[in-house]
């Protein structure tokens, strides 16, 4: 689904250069639950804004779903992002003054899917995040648990062929961040491929598959067996 | 296109300016103020343009009038000092030798110069009114509106010297009882029976005539004060292409030669010429439409920066909802066509509001003046041509503006706009 070869990333500041992702490669197949870690600095979080889009490489190559992704002008990518890739944000990023279903329903908008349709879209996949009966209410009145779930269907509601969190519990308590990642884990479980920046180690123990960055390199590349968030939510 | 008619389109918008209600309408007041500013202005101007319109719409306004005075250089053994007189003959020649001239009306009073207005009986009531000799072509040059049922002097009264009047208002309720129909009785004028023929309908404007002023045939006129074919003055009209300035020149240089007078005399003839006030007047008002064309232009320009800048605050608050748009794939042109809609709405909106505002205070305006005569001001309107470019300027000036703010949004990448504080 992903394949990342010999992937390099430096940002200019004043003078100097950063060296942020120093080759990196990676191969990530459908289905999979995978967790990037690394503390801060590691480059995880400039890792996901490539594969999402919303960062360009300066060195290497990075095919989505067979599709070699360079060279994109501003719409293309914007198209790219909106038919391949959902994302869900620390801080949520609902768009405060539309509703829940509205929300859902954004992305759907800009794939110029009809208004009768996105709007059963909406409330579906607003269902299957628990959430039907808040369709009608503005992220203010959500609890910030709810604020994620809703953003996780909205970033679903797209039908994207992969899934980026960033840092998805990060602004969640624990309790919370559990029913966050026990969603995570049910919709990986329908066979989409998700990415989970975290440094929380009992967040990614969650995922299929741990890719460790530090100083802009892999260290570390497992599989682990999944601990079910299902068993922490009552 | 399709974007513009696109209802989603119009709810991401309605959304977005909902969102900040204060600030949108502190935004389009600007815009608002701008446009009431002009639609009033001009209206006003129009108005004022319309009101001297109807205050000179009964006198030909290509018209001057010239009478006789007394020399001031002596000419061909002529001592200083020769009083003139003008006389039917000069109203012959001036006819003949200028084609410019369309009417000529010689006309001869009584009770305007100083000279004692002649007594008029009916019955037991009386008066002095001013009393006109006149030809009926005078109403050409000074239009008389007459009451129905009555008519104005006609060629045969002045041929058969007819002892026929045409009153005033003033003349009417003064010798007539209130529900009489004077049309068709008597009245005694200098101890001579004159039938009346009608009643002229008095307006306020240019002329010596008030309401209460008679009109007879200027050839019984003549005979009843025994003038032979003296003139106090001539009411002339060009016709409406005549430089009616050139054509006074002329006219008094002609009058001059026939009555020997020295060709630099100023003083032997006066004239009063009505062109040239009306094209001070018409130059006035058209000097007021431009004053309200540029002030209202520029404080709509004013206003519509205003928008443009406020966009342009939006713009940087809204930067993480932006990214958000762009990151779930929003293209460039859908973020900025998004942005100018917002701006040309905002325009158009405060436009009509500004236009509706406008026509009500023109409408108060105009009600609060309806019935006064004195004042030069009917009917404010603004052109529907003026309002649509005023509307269509908007729109460009919407677009133009809010392409900064617009610019900028599409300027800001999607990673910046969510990168966590």
């Amino acid at each position: 689904m992903i394949e990342i070869k010999d992937l390099h990333k430096s940002y200019k500041m004043g003078s100097n250069s950063l060296h942020v992702l120093k080759g990196i490669n990676l191969n990530v197949e459908e289905g999979e639950l995978v967790a990037i870690m690394g503390s801060s600095g590691s480059g995880k979080s400039t890792l996901l804004n490539i594969i999402g889009m919303l960062d360009v490489l300066d060195e290497g190559s990075y095919t989505l779903d067979g599709v070699p992704i360079k060279n994109l002008n501003e719409k293309k990518a914007a198209q790219y992002r909106n038919k391949f890739l959902g994302f869900v944000f620390q801080s949520f990023n609902l768009i405060n003054y539309k509703t829940a279903a509205e929300n859902v329903s954004l992305p759907l908008y800009y794939q110029g899917v009809k208004r009768k349709v996105r709007q059963e879209k909406a409330l579906q996949y607003l269902e299957s995040v628990g959430l039907r009966e808040w369709a009608t209410h503005l992220p203010s009145e959500l609890s910030g648990g709810q604020k994620q779930r809703v953003a996780i269907a909205r970033a679903m509601a797209s039908e994207p062929k992969v899934l980026l969190a960033d840092e998805p519990t990060g602004a969640l308590d624990t309790k919370t961040s559990y029913e966050v990642m026990d969603l995570i884990q049910k919709i990986n479980d329908e066979g989409n491929t998700i990415l989970v920046v975290t440094h929380e180690p009992d967040i990614a123990d969650m995922c299929k598959r741990i890719v460790h960055l530090k100083d802009g390199v892999i260290v570390e590349d497992k599989k682990v067996d999944q601990v079910r968030a299902q068993q922490y939510v009552q | 296109m399709k974007f513009i008619f696109d209802r989603d389109t119009w709810q991401e918008i309605y959304g977005s300016i909902r969102k900040n209600k204060l600030r949108t309408v502190v935004t389009v007041i600007g815009v608002v103020w701008g446009v009431f500013v002009y639609i009033a202005l001009s209206g006003a101007a129009k108005g004022m343009d319309n009101g001297f319109e109807k205050e000179f719409r009964d006198i030909a306004n290509n018209s001057m009038f010239v009478w006789a005075q007394r020399t001031s250089i002596p000419y061909e053994g002529f001592k200083i000092g020769r009083a003139m007189q003008l006389r039917l003959g000069d109203a012959e020649e001036l006819q003949r030798k200028h084609s410019e001239i369309q009417f000529i009306a010689p006309r001869n009073v009584r009770g305007v110069f100083g000279d004692p207005s002649p007594p008029v009986v009916r019955g037991l009531k009386s008066g002095n009114y001013m009393m006109f000799g006149d030809f009926p072509v005078i109403d050409r040059i000074a239009r008389k509106k007459i009451f129905e049922g009555g008519r104005f002097l006609n060629d045969d009264d002045v041929r058969y010297e007819r002892k026929v009047v045409v009153i005033g208002p003033r003349v009417q309720k003064e010798l007539f009882e209130k529900d009489e129909d004077p049309i068709g009785k008597f009245v005694q004028i200098n101890n001579i029976y004159f039938q009346v023929v009608g009643i002229y309908k008095y307006e306020q404007g240019g002329g010596f005539e008030d309401d209460g002023a008679m009109f007879i045939p200027f050839s019984t006129f003549q005979t009843m004060y025994n003038l032979g074919d003296k003139v106090a003055w001539f009411a002339i009209a060009g016709y409406d292409d005549v430089d009616i300035i050139q054509l006074e020149k002329d006219i008094k240089t002609t009058l001059k030669r026939s009555h020997k007078v020295h060709p630099d005399d100023e003083r032997a003839f006066g004239s009063f010429n009505l062109g040239e006030q009306f094209a001070k007047i018409i130059g006035f008002s058209k000097g007021i439409n431009l004053l309200s064309l540029v002030v209202g232009i520029g404080t709509i320009l004013a206003g519509v920066i205003a928008i443009g800048n406020i966009l342009l605050i939006s713009v940087k608050e809204r930067t993480k909802e932006l990214g958000v748009r762009r990151a779930l794939g929003a293209t460039p042109a859908e973020v900025r066509g998004q942005i100018l809609l917002e701006s040309v709405l905002l325009t158009i909106v405060a436009g009509l509001i500004g236009i509706i505002l406008g026509a009500l205070v023109l409408a108060i305006i105009n009600n609060l003046t309806a019935n006064n005569d004195g004042f030069p001001y009917t009917n404010p309107t603004v052109p529907i041509p003026f309002v649509v470019g005023a509307l269509f300027i908007m729109v460009i000036l919407g677009t133009l503006i809010g392409l900064i703010p617009a610019q900028r949004a599409v300027s800001i990448r999607p990673i910046d706009a969510l990168r966590e504080e």
